[in-house]
C-alpha cells in the first residue's frame, strides 16, 4: 500500500519524536532560567529575558533554523580554531533541537513565570516559617503547585512542539516528513505519503493529549474543582 | 519536582549534548565525510529501505577504497552544499557538482569523474524556441543554486525562473502543469522523468547546453580550497579508478554511452 | 567582516519578499476570520451533528503540522487528474492561492477555537438576563455574546496573528519569494548564511513588532472597560 516506504516512514517518525524529546529538555532548562530571569530584581535579567522573548516571537521558526543549522556550524567552527578545540558537528538532529528548544524555552518562561505567580505568595511565606531554606521552599511546596498550574499552556507548547519538528526535515533530517517527501518523489504520489505523514503526527498529538488529560487528572487530587 | 526527575532531565540533556563531539580530522585523511544528495536518480536517490544509492555513491566508495579511507556519506540538500563544505560539515561533495568557474571562487575541484549537458524538457508537441524571445513569459522549473539555476536566470531574463530544492519537485510541478518548462541535467531528465509514466507526454527541446561560462567542464569533487592534500588524494583516486576498470564497470551498471565525456570543451 | 555589498545587492528582493509576506499574512488572517466567525458560533450549538464536524475540522488541522498541510495542498491536490481538469485548477494551479488557502484554513481552525473558548467564557449572567428580557437567542448572539467575546478574545488573537505573520514563512518551500525565500535565494547565490538569514530575521521582528503595536492599539480602544482603574 505505501509501497514499501512504510517502515521507512515510521523510522522517521521516531525521529522526529526524538527531535521533540529532545528539544523538550532543552526548552524546560532554558523556560526554568528565563523565568528566573524574568522574575529577578535585577533589571539587566528582566531586560534579558524580554530580548529573548522577543525576538524568539519576532523570528520565523524555519528563519531561524536557516541560521542556526548553516550559520551555527560558521560559528562553531570560529570558536573551535580560537581555542584549539574539535570542532563538533553541527547535524541536523542538533540544529533542529538546539533552534526548536531554544524557541520554545522562550515560551516556556511565559509558562513558569505565570504557573509561578499563580501560587499564593503564603504558600512559600509558610514553608520559610517552618524553618525551611528558600531552595527547599521552591523544591518541596512551590514547585509542585507551580505544575499544576503550568499543565495546560505546557501540554499546548509541547504539541506545538511535536508539530513544529516538521520544519526540521527542511534542512535534511531523515525525519517523517523528509522521507514522506523522498517517496512522494520517487513514486510521484505526494498525496498518499503526505496523508500518511498527517495521520502519525493526529496520532502522536492525540497520544499526548491522553496522556496530559491524565496527568491533570492525577495532579488535581486533593484540589477542590468548581462543579460544572 | 521531585529530585529524581530533576536528575533524569539533567541526565538526558547531558547525553543529548555528549554524544556528536566529532573528532578532528587527522591530516592523513583516515576518514572522509563525504556529502551526497539522495534525491537525482540515478546519480542518487534513496530506495525505499531508506539507503542511499545511486552513480554517485558508487564513485564515492570506489573512490575512497582506493584512497584507502572510510567514508561517511552524509545526506544534504543540494542548495546547501557548499555553504555546507565551507561550515566543515563534510569534506567533500559528490552530487553532481559542475565545475564552473563560480564555484571555483569559493571551493576547489577535483578533476572531472563524468560530464553530461544541459536539456530542456516541455510537453510533446509544444513548438518553443530555447531562447530569450521564444520563452517569453513562460514558467522555467530549475533546481535552486544549479548551473541551471544560473544559467536560466541570466538567459532567460523575460521568463518567470521557478526554484525548487529538489529536481524531483521540478519533475512534479512540470507533470502538473505548473511550469511549462524545466531546465536539467539530460541525463536526469531522462531516467528521473521522461522514462517514468509520468513523463511519457514529455520530451526535450532544443540544444544540447554545454557553455562552459555555466556549465562548467563536467562534474567533479567539491572540496574546501585549503585541502590541497585532499584534493590530490581524490584526483589520484580518479585516475585509478579509471585505469583499472572499476570506473567503466560502475558506469555500466546506469548507463549505456560513456558518461565521461570524451569531448570536453 | 560582514558583507553589506551582498545585502546591497539582495535589498530590492529582501523588499519585495517582505511585501508578499505580508500580504500572505493578511489575506490569511482576513479570510481566516470570516470564516471563523461562523464556525465558532456553530461549535457552540446545542446540537451534535452542528458541533461534530466543526470539532472534527479543527481537532485535525490543530493536530497537524502545517508543513504537511502546505505540500498536501501543493503537491499532492496536483497529482490527480481528475483535479488538474477540474474548475479549480486555474485557482489551485497557483503556489500564491495555495499558500493562501492552506494559511487561511490553518489559522481560521486555530481562531475558531479561540473565539469559542471566548464565548463559553461570557459571564452565564450577562446572557441568562439577556433571555430573560426576551431576546431571541440570535439577538443574544450578537448584542450580548459576540461584542463581549471578541474584545476578551482580542489578547490570543493578536498572539494567533503574530504565529501566523512567522507561518508565512514556509511559503517558500512552495516556490514563493516571500521574505525567507529571499533569504535562502542570497544565501544559495553568495554562500553567506549570516547576512542573508539575519537580515531576514531583522525585517520579520521589525514587522512583527508593528503587528504588535497594532493590537496594543486596538486593546486600548476596545478593552477599556476592563482595564484596572487606579
Amino acid at each position: 500500500m505505501l509501497h514499501g516506504y512504510g517502515a521507512s516512514l515510521l523510522t522517521g517518525a521516531g525521529l522526529s519524536l526524538g527531535v521533540a524529546l529532545a528539544s523538550l529538555v532543552l526548552a524546560v532548562l532554558l523556560g526554568t532560567l528565563g523565568a528566573v530571569a524574568r522574575l529577578s530584581r535585577s533589571r539587566v535579567l528582566r531586560g534579558a529575558a524580554r530580548v529573548y522573548t522577543t525576538v524568539v516571537r519576532g523570528v520565523p521558526d524555519l528563519v531561524m533554523m536557516l541560521l542556526v543549522f548553516y550559520g551555527g556550524q560558521a560559528l562553531v567552527n570560529a570558536l573551535a580554531d580560537r581555542f584549539g578545540w574539535a570542532a563538533p558537528d553541527v547535524d541536523p538532529f542538533i540544529a533542529g533541537t538546539l533552534t526548536i528548544g531554544f524557541i520554545f524555552g522562550a515560551y516556556m518562561t511565559e509558562i513558569f513565570r505565570g504557573a509561578f505567580l499563580a501560587v499564593p505568595n503564603g504558600q512559600r511565606e509558610a514553608a520559610l516559617a517552618y524553618g525551611m531554606t528558600p531552595a527547599q521552599a521552591l523544591v518541596r511546596v512551590v514547585g509542585p503547585q507551580m505544575l499544576r498550574h503550568a499543565l495546560a499552556p505546557l501540554s499546548n507548547c509541547w504539541l506545538v512542539m511535536l508539530k513544529s519538528t516538521a520544519i526540521v526535515s527542511l534542512i535534511g533530517l531523515s525525519d517523517l516528513m523528509q522521507r514522506a517527501a523522498t517517496a512522494a518523489g520517487s513514486t510521484r504520489e505526494p498525496f498518499l505519503y503526505y496523508a500518511f505523514a498527517g495521520l502519525l503526527y493526529l496520532a502522536f498529538t492525540s497520544v499526548s493529549e491522553l496522556v496530559f488529560l491524565g496527568l491533570r487528572r492525577r495532579l488535581a487530587v486533593g484540589v477542590r474543582q468548581v462543579a460544572r | 519536582m521531585q529530585r529524581r526527575h530533576l536528575a533524569a532531565f539533567l541526565l538526558l540533556l547531558a547525553a543529548a549534548t555528549a554524544a556528536p563531539f566529532a573528532a578532528a580530522q587527522a591530516p592523513a585523511w583516515k576518514k572522509v565525510r563525504i556529502a551526497v544528495e539522495g534525491a537525482y536518480p540515478p546519480f542518487s536517490e534513496i530506495g525505499p529501505d531508506g539507503k542511499i544509492k545511486g552513480f554517485d555513491i558508487d564513485i564515492a566508495n570506489a573512490l575512497c577504497a582506493d584512497m584507502k579511507a572510510e567514508c561517511v556519506l552524509v545526506q544534504q540538500e543540494f542548495d546547501g552544499m557548499i555553504p555546507g563544505l565551507q561550515a566543515r560539515k563534510f569534506d567533500a561533495v559528490i552530487a553532481s557538482m559542475s565545475i564552473t568557474e563560480e564555484r571555483k571562487r569559493s571551493v576547489a575541484f577535483s578533476d572531472k569523474y563524468y560530464s553530461t549537458p544541459a536539456r530542456l524538457v516541455a510537453k510533446k508537441g509544444v513548438t518553443l524556441a530555447a531562447t530569450s524571445a521564444g520563452l517569453k513569459g513562460k514558467r522555467i522549473g530549475v533546481q535552486r543554486s544549479t548551473i541551471h539555476d544560473r544559467f536560466a536566470t541570466d538567459t532567460f531574463k523575460d521568463s518567470e525562473i521557478v526554484r525548487y530544492t529538489g529536481q524531483d519537485q521540478v519533475f512534479l510541478d512540470l507533470a502538473s502543469g505548473r511550469i511549462d518548462v524545466a531546465l536539467e541535467d539530460e541525463v536526469a531528465a531522462e531516467v528521473g522523468f521522461l522514462k517514468q509514466p509520468a513523463g511519457k507526454d514529455f520530451a526535450y527541446f532544443g540544444p544540447e547546453f554545454n557553455d562552459p561560462k555555466y556549465f562548467g567542464t563536467g562534474a567533479g569533487v567539491a572540496m574546501r580550497k585549503a585541502d590541497v592534500e585532499l584534493q590530490a588524494k581524490f584526483n589520484q583516486a580518479i585516475k585509478d579508478i579509471r585505469a583499472n576498470g572499476t570506473y567503466q564497470k560502475i558506469a555500466r551498471q546506469y548507463f549505456d554511452f560513456d558518461v565521461y565525456g570524451a569531448a570536453v570543451k | 567582516m560582514i558583507d553589506v555589498d551582498a545585502i546591497r545587492t539582495s535589498l530590492p528582493s529582501f523588499a519585495s519578499g517582505a511585501l508578499l509576506t505580508f500580504e500572505l499574512t493578511a489575506a490569511a488572517l482576513v479570510i481566516g476570520m470570516a470564516f471563523a466567525l461562523p464556525l465558532a458560533v456553530l461549535r457552540g450549538a446545542r446540537s451534535r451533528w452542528v458541533v461534530g464536524p466543526v470539532w472534527l475540522f479543527t481537532y485535525v488541522v490543530r493536530g497537524t503540522p502545517l508543513l504537511v498541510q502546505l505540500f498536501l495542498v501543493y503537491y499532492g491536490l496536483g497529482q490527480f487528474e481528475s483535479v488538474r481538469e477540474s474548475w479549480a485548477w486555474p485557482w489551485l494551479r497557483s503556489a500564491a492561492f495555495c499558500a493562501v488557502a492552506t494559511f487561511a484554513v490553518n489559522t481560521c481552525a486555530y481562531t475558531t477555537e479561540i473565539l469559542h473558548g471566548a464565548m463559553q467564557a461570557v459571564p452565564a449572567g450577562e446572557v441568562e438576563a439577556a433571555r430573560a428580557m426576551g431576546m431571541t437567542r440570535w439577538v443574544v448572539l450578537r448584542r450580548v455574546v459576540l461584542p463581549s467575546a471578541l474584545r476578551r478574545f482580542l489578547p490570543a488573537y493578536g498572539n494567533e496573528a503574530m504565529f501566523m505573520l512567522q507561518a508565512t514563512s514556509l511559503a517558500s518551500t512552495v516556490t514563493l519569494m516571500d521574505l525567507t525565500g529571499a533569504a535562502r535565494e542570497m544565501n544559495s547565490r553568495f554562500y553567506l548564511p549570516f547576512e542573508a538569514f539575519v537580515t531576514a530575521a531583522l525585517i520579520y521582528l521589525v514587522i512583527t513588532l508593528a503587528l504588535v503595536g497594532l493590537f496594543h492599539l486596538a486593546e486600548r480602544r476596545w478593552l477599556m472597560p476592563w482595564q484596572a482603574r487606579p
